[in-house]
């Protein structure tokens, strides 16, 4: 139990600091024992299943590739690994294109994201009493029913044939000169379609936390605003705004960097041509069986998430400290 | 049992201390919270420990119940060195300041909690019990739920389940902050008198010096880390030996001067703000010449509109404010020399507003008397 | 405010209708009769019957349960032990190393965590000779791991609001600290470990993309058949288990709410009574 060995404990008033005395096992049974076993069994779960397997991929990623199985191979010689699968990343369009629609996709998505709940959160936010429950519970909903049939239900409202884009043929059609008018409008298969079920997909994670900030302001914060004289909207830019930035990058990371790494939304309704990079990783894993080049297309997306998720990490913690 | 204890123990020389702290420091990091504390309590006492927020009294008695060990010094309750017993272990219970009612348990399994540790039969245990209840007046919320009570009730549970185990000390921290204001008076006599009816010995934390002031046989005043004095609570508010704790119990007037002359009992005193001379009684180590500061609480100075016949103490100055209580006045009188005095009148004829011993701007006559005043040293 | 709410109010109602025509649609298109899912043949239930009688969708639904069930269970006591640790120890070697562990399975992409885990699994079969081969085991292990940071979240708020002197106050009448612990820890904060069991348990019946890379032959949980079937197009019977799937969701997560709100009212009231008798 080394690792988790206690140190002295600070100034918080929470921590229990039992004094010592006797020593031996059975003092350790009554006093710490507990304590070490509660930190140590999900500590050790953890590095066996969340550290070891980063360890492994990061190897890989410095592995030669080869037809056998298992389908890698590390040098016998000094320095025993390679850099190349590092160097085609960057050299192979395929990848920096994989990665630039990702980061493209995921931008839009959580822009439109944030343009949409924003507005909902502070709507729900301000609801009264029960209402404010049950469009909770709307929100909610989707987000508790599978992810997957989230997806699938897109499928049906996109394709060609669907009463969905026979409706929306003929609106545009409206608009449309008689000459050029469409049979249906491409929507499947595309970066758009992607864009539009990831936001359909990740809208919750946008409007929970902005809810949970906005639900906390204090409301006569924005009527001192008013009686000082500043109009809705003034209000709305002075006060209730800032004070839910929080709430905003919470959301913005809680969409942007999952919907970075997406696999399932442009597996099936992408553009295989122009994919994501989840997809490339995918492809390159199951199809190509290339595991040292799809490594490192994992860890170099690592990379890239590195700073937003640390982020987000942060933020977490702070909420915690506030929340003592 | 209580009885024979209630004496004054602490002005016995060869009483035992019952529980007695020993050049006591707590440090947090860099951060002293108790600094070199020793203090002895003595058994059937209520023991106050007065101080403002971060003063370190919670921090005191946290290593009392066992929360906290010190960094230095030693804790010993009857004898035994409590130093490094873990809190389970301790003869002391903990009355908790937000109560800490179990949520989950009924007012009946709250009470008996404690003695699922000890060797009693069930029959003991319910007996025990009923008869914690009973003290506390509450046998007939035994089946409720803690947040199915008010919080004068909820208050009454924590003492009876922190009674429960029969402890030698208990603890009590901010007995009364979470009560309100008319609720505040008759649970600090019920709990002297529980106090009284068991004999423990209790050990308040409060922030609130009249709650000290009734409650306690004694009280320590702490402030940042270091008890300041103690004493009974008429020796803390008539004889405060620092002026942080004269000003810190009730509110004081205070002019600083210098020793002039001594005589055999008393000493006087040059007051720039008084504008003259103050006689006081002599405090045994004063000596001609030092700076000292002459204290005076506002109830002990006399206010009228006619001279007062003797001259002793006393000075013209002009009302600049004036607050009404109901039961007694404060008036805001400025001096001559600018300087403010704080007077304390009680209201004891009934009259109109007109019928007042003095008004807004009106020229009074301030004086008091040589033992009135308080003379303490810089 | 007034105006406002007009703004706001159309927005939450295209937003409604934005996350529900589309589950609406499915659900309706699971009574066509038609083959082609999305041309409308009239009203009928033949869906459904197939449905139950696919026997490899019923087995790949009782998979996705078992895992579900076990995975939630660990992911509820290692989480529940995880958000204690943060909750309530400030300072142990490697804290804020551990805080990162927990909460970053919240947001890494699946994609990297289910490509790092197959390759654990594949060098801990080739050097430990365990798992032997990858299915139930390998996705149980998998789903406890990153359901286990959700249950830590829940744990940890739930934690940090709770007072503190609650527990010091069992160890005061004499508790050891694992007394504490199952006399009064565990019993305050049960609810939080229900609702994240609930939590873990969902996420463990709808993952996909972790359990793609983790399973391996003959352990096809039910979204891995949904998955392989989706990729080939939308059909009717897929609306059809869509439907029940949504439904039996929807009627869980309601009757929970409405059970949470009414026992939050009777709360309410016998704070109020206990107010009023003692005025």
């Amino acid at each position: 139990m080394a690792g988790v060995a206690p140190q002295n404990s600070g100034p918080l008033p929470q921590e229990l600091e039992l004094p010592g005395g006797k020593t031996g096992f059975r003092n350790w049974l009554d006093r710490n024992a507990w304590r070490d076993i509660i930190i140590a069994v999900p500590y050790i779960w953890l590095i066996l299943f969340f550290v070891a397997p980063f360890i492994i991929i990061i190897a890989m990623s410095l592995a030669q590739s080869v037809i056998a199985q298992p389908p890698f191979r590390f040098d016998e010689t000094w320095p025993y690994v390679t850099f190349e699968n590092f160097e085609r990343l960057f050299s192979d369009y395929v990848y920096l294109r994989g990665y630039l629609t990702s980061l493209r996709n995921a931008l839009i998505a959580t822009a439109l994201c944030l343009l949409l709940g924003y507005p909902m959160a502070l709507g729900i936010a301000r609801a009264k009493g029960v209402w404010r429950n049950i469009l909770l519970l709307l929100v909610i909903l989707p987000f508790w029913t599978s992810f997957l049939l989230r997806v699938y239900a897109w499928m049906g409202m996109m394709g060609s044939n669907s009463w969905f884009n026979r409706g929306l043929t003929s609106l545009i059609n409206v608009f449309l000169p008689a000459a050029s008018e469409i049979n249906s409008v491409p929507m499947m298969n595309s970066n758009f379609a992607v864009i539009l079920v990831v936001v359909y997909s990740y809208l919750p994670f946008m409007i929970l936390p902005l809810f949970a900030n906005l639900e906390k302001l204090d409301f006569t914060l924005n009527e001192a605003a008013m009686d000082l004289g500043s109009k809705p909207m003034t209000v709305f830019r002075d006060v209730t705004l800032p004070l839910s930035i929080p709430g905003i990058v919470a959301g913005c990371l809680l969409v942007f960097i999952p919907a970075t790494g997406e696999l399932v939304i442009p597996s099936l309704v992408g553009n295989a041509g122009d994919p994501m990079i989840g997809r490339v990783i995918n492809d390159e894993f199951s199809l190509n069986r290339h595991w040292p080049m799809a490594s490192a297309i994992a860890v170099a997306l690592l990379m890239l998430l590195v700073v937003p998720i640390m982020l987000y990490n942060r933020m977490q913690e702070r909420a915690a400290e506030g929340a003592k | 049992m209580g009885i024979e204890n209630t004496g004054k123990a602490w002005e016995t020389p060869k009483t035992e201390p019952f529980i007695r702290i020993e050049n006591v420091t707590k440090k947090f990091s860099d951060f002293i919270a108790v600094n070199n504390v020793s203090l002895d309590i003595y058994k059937g006492e209520l023991f106050a420990l007065l101080g403002g927020s971060g003063c370190g009294k919670t921090t005191l008695l946290r290593m009392l119940s066992g929360f906290e060990s010190p960094t230095e010094g030693r804790v010993w309750i009857d004898g035994q060195d409590m130093t490094s017993v873990p809190p389970y272990e301790r003869p002391v219970n903990m009355m908790f300041q937000s109560y800490a009612l179990f949520p989950h348990m009924t007012v009946e399994q709250n009470v008996g909690y404690g003695l699922k540790h000890e060797k009693l039969t069930k029959a003991q245990r319910q007996d025990r019990v009923k008869q914690m209840l009973d003290l506390v007046q509450l046998s007939q919320f035994a089946g409720r739920k803690p947040h199915q009570l008010s919080g004068g009730q909820r208050q009454r549970v924590a003492l009876a389940r922190a009674l429960a185990k029969q402890p030698k000390v208990l603890l009590l921290d901010e007995p009364l902050g979470a009560l309100d204001k008319k609720l505040r008076e008759h649970t600090q006599f019920e709990i002297m008198n529980i106090q009284e009816k068991t004999g423990i010995t209790f050990v308040v934390v409060t922030h609130d010096q009249e709650e000290a002031m009734t409650l306690s046989t004694r009280i320590a005043v702490m402030d940042r880390g270091i008890i300041r004095q103690t004493g009974t609570p008429t020796e803390i508010y008539e004889f405060p030996k620092t002026k942080f704790v004269a000003d810190f119990i009730g509110s004081i007037n205070q002019f600083a001067g210098t020793v002039k002359s001594v005589t055999k009992d008393k000493a006087v005193v040059a007051c720039a703000d008084w504008a003259g001379e103050i006689t006081v009684d002599r405090d045994a180590s004063v000596a001609v010449g030092q700076n000292v500061s002459v204290a005076v609480r506002p109830e002990k100075i006399s206010i009228s509109k006619k001279a007062p016949a003797k001259t002793l103490n006393a000075i013209e100055g002009k009302v600049i404010d004036l607050g009404y209580f109901g039961k007694d006045s404060l008036y805001r009188v400025k001096l001559p020399s600018s300087a403010l005095v704080r007077v304390n009148r009680v209201n004891d004829q009934r009259g109109r507003e007109t019928e007042r011993v003095a008004q807004w701007e009106d020229k009074v006559w301030l004086a008091f008397e040589p033992s009135a005043a308080i003379l303490l040293k810089d | 405010m007034r105006q406002r709410s007009t703004f706001l109010f159309s927005v939450l109602c295209f937003g409604f209708a934005f996350f529900y025509i589309p589950i609406i649609s499915m659900i309706v298109y699971s009574f066509n009769k038609s083959r082609l899912a999305t041309v409308w043949g009239g009203f009928s239930v033949e869906w459904y019957f197939k449905l139950f009688k696919n026997a490899q969708i019923i087995n790949a639904a009782t998979l996705s349960l078992e895992i579900a069930v076990i995975s939630a269970t660990f992911a509820t006591i290692l989480g529940t032990m995880a958000g204690m640790a943060l909750a309530r120890f400030s300072r142990f070697r490697g804290r804020t190393f551990f805080s990162g562990l927990v909460s970053a399975p919240l947001i890494m992409p699946e994609v990297i965590t289910g490509v790092s885990l197959l390759l654990l699994f594949v060098f801990m079969e080739r050097y430990f000779g365990w798992p032997a081969k990858r299915g139930f085991t390998t996705v149980t292990i998998a789903h406890t791991t990153f359901a286990l940071s959700y249950v830590a979240v829940i744990i940890q708020s739930r934690l940090l609001s709770m007072d503190v002197s609650l527990e010091e106050a069992a160890m005061d009448l004499g508790s050891k600290p694992w007394q504490v612990l199952f006399d009064v820890t565990l019993p305050i904060i049960a609810p939080a470990m229900i609702a994240g069991w609930l939590l873990a348990f969902t996420i463990s019946l709808d993952d996909v993309v972790i359990t793609n890379f983790t399973t391996g032959p003959g352990a096809t949980t039910l979204p891995i058949l949904i998955w392989g079937k989706v990729k080939l197009g939308v059909t009717p019977d897929i609306n059809a288990l869509a439907t029940i799937i949504v439904l039996v969701v929807s009627i869980g997560v309601g009757l929970a709410g409405y059970l949470m709100y009414r026992s939050e009212k009777k709360r309410e009231r016998d704070i109020q009574m206990a107010l009023a008798a003692n005025k």
